[in-house]
């Protein structure tokens, strides 16, 4: 990450580029309470080409609370570096001041109070209002959506994802690329592919059997606006066959696929592109990696890890924006190409405060149309929370020790495992858990609640790997999850240590005894890539644990020992 | 119970005798077969860094089945070396003379390891590169 003045420092010694960030502007505003959707939307048109990106909007169609991560640690180059820089540390870096409407936006600490000052963030209604405001500036500015959009609610799961079709080709993207839609396995992809009205990119998609670019999947797209050619490539998630199950879409391999990219670049180079955008679902550190290796990218619209960053991160001229998740932001880019070069650029990343951002009615009406066969099941209250139920950070969160605790109460386990995933919207204390909250947190397609015998030893597999996904210091063995979420057991974990040797002390809560590589140990989880999984679908282990609880409270988690940062 | 290394390093010196000479037998033994496999391709000839290109997925997406692309231009014949596997000599391509010094195929991994590609030029020199390849149980992502 590049401070605010090594940027200008840096603008001024290449000459040819130079940038500037609206953030300034928003963190005065919000010091002085006055937040309008004018001053949200603020933004002197700049240059000649505009490019509006959302991404990981995990099928959130109506506003959330989202807490950002409080945990976000970074190895090896990026230790220390954007994004795994949180709270007061984060708000020092950008200048924002506690309290404020950006540090709600953007931070985890007292989110609870700030929630309550601020209201629900996102909504596609919303977002729609602020993509109509960058088009009645720049009538051909291009709507990037960088995937992870058909997945995450109840009523994306009941239609297959129709819900989230629907509504965002009346938002009309340019173009998309992939991951969790995948999930929806092979078929559905294809048949709703075949359907859209806009690009499907993926320069790393490819036909598993042959291991050559996918037919369904074009690598980029050119496209002229401002008078200006614009090639975008679409990356999809590289690690989509091993982070989730790849028997759903067998026919489909991903990767990295690096060298094909620089040739795709080349070859979009050679076609006369001036400008060119790589519609990224890496992850950010990856796609800063990429930047760094990859000659002739001028801009990563970069999703996957939901950061949400205040400023472009430049890694030699490449200017990479991350656009946070569920609806919460929406970056604008203004370009200035000429010449066939990008000379700047100016950047805003505009929170969607639901309260002070009007909803566009059009949408709205849409949205209500895909709720509407599912309110009465979507507003069933289930129960009530007492405590701030948000998912994100490295280790666990109270999300996920209610569903561990679900998992050990219901399913008669030693010990729970929940996936890091990074998606779900947070509920503040006091708030009822309606089946739509719920569904938030677990919707997904291979739900299936196990329940299985495992030795100690098979545990710390499990945990050395996972770990090694998440502290890997070469970003391109990340995948980019958090760590798996464990109840029932504590463990120590030195992030600096290698694969097999970062994870120790693990200790059975209930008993207080250290886990024995050669006993077994009942061991209960969901979201299993294996084929056959067998098991309830977890929203029922979960729902039928909150019912007998009645109001639910999640106790501050210290079983994670976490060293090396 | 799980010993780090460190921690078993700690407790004495008669404790890691005990579990580090499995270990390091394993992996000598490992070296010993790749060594013994390059040196059957070389004839124990030194081996330069570079001039092969070798792509392999960073992460294998099916550890049974990995597929890798190798060329090297001006090689006569390439070499595929699997660093942990049981054998690690995994195949050798030789190409005649109107051949593109390139190849295409799939290998499979025992598990997380350097994948080696040596290429003997037609002057009888080699050269070589080496991936990392990491093969993991997965199952949790973003």
């Amino acid at each position: 990450m590049i401070s605010r003045r090594d940027f200008l420092q840096a603008s001024m010694a290449a000459s040819a580029i130079y940038g500037s960030s609206a953030f300034g502007n928003w963190a005065r505003l919000a010091a002085a309470q006055r937040l309008s959707q004018d001053e949200l939307l603020k933004f002197e048109t700049y240059g000649n080409v505009s490019l509006i990106h959302v991404t990981d909007i995990h099928g959130q169609l109506k506003p959330i609370y989202f807490r950002e991560p409080e945990i976000n640690i970074g190895v090896g180059a990026n230790r220390g570096k954007v994004p795994h820089v949180t709270g007061a540390a984060f708000r020092k870096l950008y200048g924002i001041k506690p309290g404020s409407a950006d540090a709600y936006a953007l931070t985890y600490d007292d989110f609870t109070a700030l929630a309550r000052a601020y209201g629900r963030m996102g909504g596609l209604d919303r977002v729609a209002t602020v993509i109509n405001a960058i088009r009645a500036d720049r009538p051909d500015a291009l709507l990037l959506d960088g995937g992870d959009t058909w997945h995450g609610s109840y009523t994306c799961y009941q239609t297959q994802g129709q819900d989230m079709v629907n509504v965002m080709n009346a938002l009309k993207p340019d173009a998309m690329t992939f991951h969790w839609e995948f999930t929806l396995g092979s078929e559905r992809v294809q048949e709703i592919v075949d359907g859209l009205p806009f690009a499907a990119l993926g320069q790393n998609i490819f036909d598993k059997e042959w291991d050559e670019p996918a037919d369904l999947f074009a690598p980029y797209k050119m496209f002229e606006r401002g008078g200006v050619k614009i090639a975008v490539i679409g990356q999809a998630f590289p690690y989509m066959p091993i982070a989730n199950p790849g028997w759903m879409f067998p026919e489909y391999s991903f990767g990295i696929r690096e060298e094909h990219m620089q040739e795709t670049v080349d070859e979009v180079r050679a076609k006369g592109a001036e400008l060119v955008v790589l519609l990224s679902h890496n992850g950010f550190d990856t796609d800063k990696k990429m930047a760094g290796r990859i000659k002739g990218i001028d801009v990563i619209l970069s999703g996957h890890t939901h950061d949400a960053i205040p400023e472009p991160v430049l890694v030699g001229k490449t200017v990479i924006v991350a656009s946070g998740s569920n609806g919460k932001f929406v970056s604008r880019v203004d370009l200035d190409v000429r010449n066939g070069r990008m000379m700047g650029f100016r950047h805003k990343l505009i929170p969607i405060f639901s309260d002070v951002i009007s909803a566009d009615k059009e949408i709205t009406t849409l949205i209500d149309e895909q709720r509407a066969p599912f309110l009465s099941q979507l507003s069933e209250v289930i129960g009530k929370t007492d405590s701030l139920l948000y998912r994100r950070g490295n280790f666990n969160g109270t999300w996920d020790d209610l569903i561990c605790n679900a998992l050990i109460d219901e399913r008669d386990a030693d010990i729970a495992l929940s996936p890091g995933f990074r998606w779900g919207p947070s509920l503040v204390p006091g708030q009822d858990i309606t089946r739509e909250d719920l569904f938030g947190a677990t919707a997904m397609t291979y739900p299936a609640a196990y329940r299985v015998e495992m030795t100690g030893a098979r545990l710390k597999l499990i945990l050395e790997d996972v770990a090694d996904n998440l502290f890997n210091p070469d970003p391109y063995y990340q995948q980019g999850g958090d760590m798996v979420r464990v109840g029932g057991m504590g463990y120590s974990i030195d992030v600096g240590k290698t694969i097999g040797n970062r994870i120790s002390n693990m200790t059975l809560l209930k008993t207080g005894k250290p886990i024995d590589p050669g006993k077994t140990y009942v061991v209960a989880g969901w979201a299993s890539v294996n084929q056959g999984t067998k098991g309830p679908n977890i929203w029922d282990v979960v729902e039928n644990y909150i019912r007998r609880q009645g109001t639910v409270t999640i106790d501050p988690n210290k079983t994670v020992k976490v060293t090396g940062t | 119970m799980n010993l780090s290394r460190r921690q078993a390093l700690a407790l004495g010196g008669a404790v890691v005798t005990v579990s580090l000479v499995p270990i390091d037998f394993a992996m000598a033994a490992s070296d010993e077969a790749t060594k013994e496999a390059i040196n059957a391709f070389t004839g124990g000839a030194d081996i330069a860094d570079g001039g092969v290109k070798l792509t392999t997925p960073e992460i294998a997406e099916n550890g049974n089945t990995v597929p890798i692309s190798v060329s090297a231009p001006g090689a006569v014949s390439i070499m595929i070396i699997a660093t942990r596997n049981p054998n690690p000599g995994v195949v050798t391509f030789n190409f005649g003379a109107m051949a593109k010094p390139a190849a295409a195929t799939r290998i499979r991994l025992a598990g997380t390891q350097n994948v080696i590609a040596v290429a003997k030029m037609a002057d009888g020199t080699f050269r070589k590169t080496s991936n990392a390849v990491k093969v993991t149980i997965g199952g949790c992502g973003g």
